[in-house]
């Protein structure tokens, strides 16, 4: 049964299509949302969701190579740099404007 | 002491003095700023005369080069800063610097009454340092870049009364008709170089020793040559280009005997001379050179003959007397050209002191029909200017006589001369002899023609007569350096011609057998003599024992007279013929070609790039959304090309 196997036997395109799909919803979330603090947490997904491609890639590699997985741990590093960083512009933002819409960043155009 | 050092002072002491008192500019202290730069100047003097002690000497070199460092070195171009004193600039540099010296001295007593003093002496040093690298360089380049230098000097020197718009004007007409010289002078460089592969005066001469010489007009060498001589022409103020010269006596008259007589207007003889071997190639050339001379000869002592403005008298006789040099390196005579011009730098920077002393003492006034008489008021003045008339005019045994004499002869007997050469000669002295002495008539005998009662003239401070009377010394006895050999024969122990024996080994001689023997020799010596002796007695005639008589003569002839008058209405014919239809062409070619074409070219790329940028600017809004939407649709484009290649991507945008 075609339908069963594709479901039971998880192999690396399962992997690759759960990560698009994250990636997507992600992205669709930095473009449509207008809460910073939501278009943060997208963009953590759209982090994760590659984090998911390196772990896959990395497990089905037919050399067993680590270097996908050591490349999460610099991800999730950087992530979080950029979470501190974009937080800090949100609470900026909501001092100044008691809001924390994304549209109060066109307030930094020169 | 070692070369590098003694050239070092040489040239960078008028350096410093320039830089300390361009520094102090604004200090009116003329004392101080006077003895700075005289000292600069004297110290230059001291360098020159210890260099030059190296040349003499059993087994002296012929020439003291020093080589500081490499200019430029660009393809075959090899350009060092490198300097050299050999027999011909020896000469040269003791004359600037000497003479520079008694003027920078002469300027203190002279520019006492003057707003800014500190700025007048920066100039004239550093005039003087342009002039060293002229006279020193030891390629064309270095050369030129003094011939600029003391271009800017002069400009700067003429307008130095800038208020007075006719004296800024003649600064610029001075600088514009250099210009064209200059222009000249730089086609002849580039001529040499592309000819000879070489801007450096030893490699030139080396190389153009065994050459042919040139028959033609065409030929690269008379090119060359007659390009450099249209740069002689500029600053030597040679017809056509002399205009310049008289209208530069607006600046301060020490800066007319320096500049304007003694030291630059000679620099394009002194490189006709530098180049001789090269010139002596080009016979077509020399003829050309020859001719232009003597026209300019007679031409400027003519207009002389009518003017009042002392110190225009003497710009046209400057104009003659460098026409004289050019008729004897015409006529390949190089070294009677360098005679003249060292003789002339002692006699021409006395009467232009001389007429400074005079100036200065008449308060600024230079109509020599408002003067007369001064003999009694200035006598030191007149004792001298004496002595540079004697000199000018030729008499025996002051030095204008050995040097005019020379040139004369050399006119007549060189295989280049020709006997109308010669005879235009003698009437360019004779005419000299003829307005030198109406000028002495006019300045310092007869009747006083101002008012006693109101000018007081009063003797020139020591400060200025000192180098009045070291000047007519040098002016006295400085023919000796060149005695004539039919002369020396007949002196007690036989002096020779030391001048010509100092400067055989450095310049060319024409080719070709002299003509004319030594009896012919002393009767044109005669008749040269005895033509400018009728032609001062006559002036002396004319105007002191009938001052009538100018007035009936000018009455008689009053075509010729309004001719020699109006300076033979040369300036109004450039003006008529040149400039003003180069000015209305220019302005033509503004309103028609630059505003239509050029503007509205620039016009419209303007216009496109402002529209690129206006079409553009609507992409920035500053909603970072959006941004983030046009990243992610291009990295999806990217992935797309990468993947699919670049013909789906245009299958995507309906290709």
């Amino acid at each position: 049964m075609p339908i069963n196997d594709a479901l039971l036997n998880v192999g690396l395109s399962h992997y690759l299509i759960l990560s698009a799909l994250l990636f997507t919803l992600g992205l669709l979330g930095v473009l449509l949302r207008r809460n910073v603090i939501v278009i943060l947490m997208s963009i953590e997904l759209m982090l994760n969701a590659v984090n998911i491609t390196f772990v896959a890639f990395s497990r089905y590699s037919p050399t067993a190579n680590m270097d996908g997985q050591a490349m999460v741990f610099f991800v999730m590093t950087i992530a979080a740099a950029e979470a501190a960083v974009g937080l800090a512009l949100a609470t900026t933002i909501f001092k100044k404007f008691r809001e924390v819409n994304i549209r109060y960043f066109e307030h930094l155009k020169g | 002491m070692q070369a590098e050092f003694l050239f070092a002072i040489l040239l960078l002491a008028p350096l410093i003095g320039f830089i300390i008192n361009g520094l102090r500019w604004k200090s009116k202290n003329y004392l101080l700023a006077g003895s700075i730069a005289t000292g600069a100047v004297a110290i230059s003097f001291i360098a020159a005369v210890l260099v030059v002690m190296k040349l003499f000497g059993a087994d002296a070199p012929k020439a003291v080069t020093v080589e500081y460092f490499k200019w430029m070195a660009v393809g075959g171009l090899e350009v060092p800063v490198a300097f050299v004193i050999d027999h011909i600039s020896a000469l040269m540099v003791l004359v600037v610097t000497g003479v520079g010296t008694l003027i920078h001295l002469f300027s203190i007593g002279y520019m006492s009454h003057d707003e800014r003093p500190s700025k007048y002496f920066a100039y004239l040093n550093f005039f003087l340092f342009n002039m060293l690298l002229l006279i020193l360089g030891e390629n064309l380049l270095l050369m030129f870049v003094g011939w600029e230098g003391v271009g800017l000097c002069s400009y700067l020197l003429i307008g130095f009364w800038f208020s007075d718009k006719e004296k800024a004007a003649a600064g610029m007409k001075a600088f514009v008709t250099n210009r064209i010289g200059d222009a000249g002078f730089l086609l002849g460089i580039f001529t040499i170089f592309f000819l000879l592969g070489t801007v450096s005066f030893d490699e030139i001469i080396s190389k153009v020793a065994g050459m042919p010489v040139e028959v033609g007009w065409s030929g690269p060498i008379t090119l060359a040559a007659l390009f450099l001589f249209i740069g002689a022409m500029g600053k030597s103020a040679q017809i056509p280009l002399y205009v310049w010269l008289p209208d530069a006596m607006a600046g301060p008259t020490p800066v007319s005997a320096l500049i304007h007589a003694a030291t630059m207007v000679t620099a394009g003889v002194y490189m006709i001379v530098r180049l001789s071997p090269l010139f002596i190639l080009a016979p077509n050339a020399l003829h050309v050179v020859a001719v232009v001379g003597a026209a300019t000869a007679v031409f400027a002592a003519t207009i002389g003959i009518t003017q009042f403005d002392i110190k225009k008298v003497l710009a046209y006789s400057t104009v003659s007397q460098l026409g004289f040099m050019f008729l004897a390196c015409g006529v390949g005579a190089f070294g009677a050209a360098m005679f003249h011009l060292v003789t002339h730098a002692f006699f021409k920077a006395l009467m232009f002191l001389g007429s400074g002393s005079v100036i200065h003492a008449m308060h600024e006034e230079q109509d020599i029909r408002k003067m007369g008489g001064l003999k009694k008021y200035l006598p030191i003045t007149h004792a001298t200017f004496v002595v540079g008339w004697i000199a000018i005019i030729g008499i025996p045994p002051f030095a204008g006589f050995f040097s005019k004499d020379e040139i004369l002869w050399k006119a007549f007997s060189s295989p280049l001369g020709h006997k109308g050469l010669w005879a235009a000669g003698v009437i360019g002295a004779a005419c000299t002899a003829f307005y030198m002495t109406r000028l002495m008539a006019l300045t310092f005998w007869g009747k006083p023609r101002f008012d006693e009662h109101k000018t007081h003239p009063h003797e020139a401070p020591p400060s200025m007569a000192i180098p009045l009377i070291v000047l007519a010394i040098l002016s006295a006895i400085g023919g000796f350096m060149g005695i004539p050999h039919v002369i020396g024969e007949i002196l007690p122990g036989h002096p020779g011609n030391w001048l010509e024996h100092w400067l055989a080994g450095s310049i060319a001689a024409p080719a070709g057998e002299a003509h004319g023997s030594a009896i012919m020799e002393w009767i044109l010596m005669g008749i040269s003599v005895s033509i400018a002796g009728l032609a001062a007695l006559l002036a002396f005639s004319f105007y002191v024992i009938e001052p009538d008589r100018p007035k009936q003569w000018a009455a008689r002839l009053p075509g010729l007279h309004r001719l020699l008058e109006n300076k033979y209405f040369v300036d109004e014919f450039y003006f008529e013929r040149i400039i003003n239809p180069l000015v209305s062409g220019s302005k033509a070619l503004w309103a028609f070609v630059d505003v239509n074409f050029i503007d509205r070219a620039t016009f419209v790329v303007g216009d496109f790039v402002r529209g690129m940028g206006s079409t553009a600017r609507t992409l920035q809004t500053g909603n970072m959304q959006q941004y983030a939407l046009y990243i992610s649709i291009a990295i999806a484009l990217m992935f797309v090309y990468l993947l699919e290649g670049p013909k789906r991507l245009a299958e995507l945008f309906g290709g």
